[in-house]
């Protein structure tokens, strides 16, 4: 209980520390931003946007940093994250509201999915060291080292295309409505597959290979010889003992690899023309749109604390030794 | 089977005491030098290398200029244009060769800046222990935590047109939270090592504990550290070039992959637009990884793919072999018969 407090205690401590860092990156920025901007875009800013950046960077109303700071926080508490201007005047919470299922969706069953998968493997392949499996390694090595966004261009120019049944971009079928019907769930997941399948195949490797690893490093381990002295079964062994305890640093790693993962989703989704929180990066980028890049960061934190968090639990599930003390 | 000269010394107590000293200059350098004649890492340090080559020579001897147009618009690989030609018939060989010294540059910069932070930090938190050790540890895990690849996106898009340097500068300072984590680890087991004890006892200095008896000691995970920085940073400045956040006057591969993406160079089948960039960024991440790989190998054996560990016994079964085990190879044979010699 003790561990998961702290936990906890640790996360809203990041957390702060994010929206802290959220708040103070524009205003690092040299000069006036709003200027600056305008000037950039030179009457492509509507009034209603200029407006919005100016109560975004506090410069509407003559306070001191702290008083911003303090500002800030309030807006935040009560969910206004400013207003974007590329979808003027929808607010950023909305705009983030609509894309924020695509991405927990995708993100979330393919690293479930490639978790499990290249954990699976990694246990076959760090017990049966030296058989073929380990010719695997370099190949898998070179599929971790190509970037996710180049694996989706290639799956988009091999796979996808007119009159093939994978679609090119986009979240579903135009024209339909997003709900739970039968129309719109198989187009979803049409849409889906080849990002899914992108995302697996790039993230898998580092599962396969820090699993693989720590197997060899456990199949030396005492408890392993005696198991095996006791004449228990092979199976029973590599899964029991061995992989049972080779899981746990696997678990930690999932959680502090998960901030790269979506790092790496966010790229797919702009490759795919994804309606997720990474094409909205993406277009917000490209449009200057501070609200919504910095509503899209905290976003994207928060759901990663929130992933740890439950990774914590996980592990603590898993290892008794964190629940004694 | 072979077996090695050092465990030859050990097995034999006697000689091998006797015969060291004469041979330990030579031993030393052998050993220092090991690390390169594992298979992984040797094949990662020339593939590095030719990266590396490329970096410095790659602006002389590029057949064209990376943005000259010509008329040989959108060709397909050719013997003039070796990687075929972008829509406005630019030589697309000779922008991936120019392109490396940007990608090498920012790896290194980044790298160097992140490894100096993690040991800073790290070393620091681990040795000083304390109140520091808890506040740097809270900070690295705070940016290890905080999703780096975003955080990078919002702070290039803001600034300008960033620079080269700038973007590396980025990376980074964002990028060296996992070194730190490591190094603490590994500098709180090794401060209290007998000999760092005996060294504080004799009234050394702090800091030149850390240099001469905490340092050497972390090599290894220092390099594999800085090897791991370098992978992400160079694949960081690319997607940052891939978006268009960083300056797209320069080439880089980042860039030729813009245009490519930009030029629906997929609609139009245009498979050598992005093929060539994406194969040089995915080869040198896998030399890095595979450097990495022998670094880890070097520093923990057991690691090493064994080679041949399925070992035929005598009586035609096959035995596994695994660290921990002896297995009986020969069947109980019948006991000796006595010495011969000794009859007269």
């Amino acid at each position: 209980m003790r561990f998961l407090l702290q936990r906890v205690a640790f996360y809203l401590f990041t957390a702060w520390a994010a929206i802290t860092l959220n708040f103070f990156i524009p205003r690092m920025v040299p000069g006036d931003p709003v200027q600056s901007l305008i000037s950039r875009n030179q009457g492509r800013i509507s009034a209603d946007a200029i407006e919005s950046l100016r109560v975004l960077f506090g410069l509407d109303k003559n306070q001191n940093v702290w008083e911003q700071y303090v500002d800030y926080w309030n807006q935040l508490l009560h969910g206004d994250l400013g207003l974007s201007f590329t979808f003027f005047p929808a607010p950023v919470s909305t705009v983030i509201g609509d894309s924020l299922p695509w991405t927990v969706g995708l993100v979330g069953i393919t690293t479930i999915i490639s978790f499990f998968l290249g954990t699976a493997l990694g246990v076959g392949a760090g017990w049966r060291r030296g058989s073929w499996v380990d010719g695997l390694l370099p190949a898998t090595t070179f599929l971790s080292s190509i970037p996710y966004f180049w694996l989706g261009l290639v799956a988009i120019a091999l796979f996808a295309g007119p009159g093939s049944f994978f679609p090119s971009s986009g979240g579903y079928e135009p024209g339909l409505v997003p709900a739970f019907d039968q129309y719109f769930i198989p187009s979803a997941i049409q849409h889906s597959i080849l990002p899914a399948a992108t995302i697996l195949v790039s993230s898998m490797s580092g599962w396969i290979l820090s699993m693989r690893n720590m197997m060899v490093t456990v199949s030396s381990e005492d408890y392993i010889t005696v198991a095996h002295a006791k004449g228990l079964s092979e199976r029973r062994v590599a899964l029991s003992y061995a992989a049972r305890n080779a899981l746990l640093p696997n678990v930690s790693g999932f959680a502090l690899s998960l901030g790269f993962i979506v790092g790496g989703t966010l790229l797919v989704e702009i490759v795919f023309s994804y309606p997720g929180l990474g094409y909205q990066l993406f277009q917000a980028v490209g449009a200057k749109d501070y609200p919504l890049m910095q509503g899209i960061f905290l976003i994207i934190t928060i759901s990663v604390l929130v992933a740890n968090l439950l990774a914590d639990v996980a592990y603590l599930l898993l290892d008794p030794r964190t629940r004694k003390s | 089977m072979t077996i090695s000269p050092s465990s030859i010394e050990q097995v034999i107590p006697g000689q091998g005491a006797m015969a060291q000293p004469s041979a330990a200059p030579g031993r030393a350098k052998r050993r220092r030098f090991r690390f390169v004649a594992n298979a992984k890492a040797a094949t990662g340090l020339v593939i590095l290398a030719f990266y590396c080559l490329f970096a410095v020579i790659g602006p002389w001897v590029a057949p064209y200029s990376p943005d000259a147009r010509s008329g040989d618009v959108l060709q397909p690989p050719s013997t003039t244009h070796w990687f075929g030609t972008t829509h406005l018939g630019q030589d697309i060989f000779s922008q991936i060769l120019v392109g490396a010294r940007s990608v090498m540059v920012v790896g290194l910069i980044a790298g160097v800046l992140a490894t100096i932070l993690s040991i800073l930090i790290g070393v620091t938190a681990g040795y000083i222990g304390g109140a520091a050790d808890e506040g740097l540890s809270a900070l690295s895990n705070v940016f290890l935590v905080i999703p780096a690849l975003p955080l990078i996106i919002i702070v290039t898009s803001i600034v300008e047109r960033a620079s080269d340097t700038l973007v590396a500068l980025i990376i980074g300072f964002t990028s060296w939270a996992w070194g730190a984590r490591v190094l603490r680890a590994q500098t709180l087991s090794l401060r209290r090592r007998d000999y760092v004890e005996a060294a504080r006892a004799t009234g050394e200095r702090t800091w030149r504990i850390i240099l001469f008896e905490i340092l050497p000691n972390l090599t290894a995970i220092i390099a594999s550290g800085f090897v791991g920085t370098v992978i992400f940073a160079v694949m960081s400045e690319i997607t940052l070039a891939f978006i268009g956040i960083s300056s797209i006057s320069s080439w880089n591969w980042g860039t030729i992959l813009f245009w490519a993406q930009g030029q629906q160079a997929l609609a139009q089948g245009a498979w050598w637009w992005f093929v060539p960039a994406g194969l040089a960024i995915a080869l040198l991440g896998t030399a890095l990884a595979l450097i990495n790989f022998g670094i880890d190998e070097f520093v923990s054996p057991r690691l090493r793919s064994a080679g041949k560990n399925r070992i035929p016994t005598a009586d035609g079964r096959t035995v596994r072999m695994r660290v921990g085990f002896t297995p009986v190879l020969a069947p109980s044979r019948p006991v000796p018969a006595p010495r011969e010699e000794v009859a007269p």
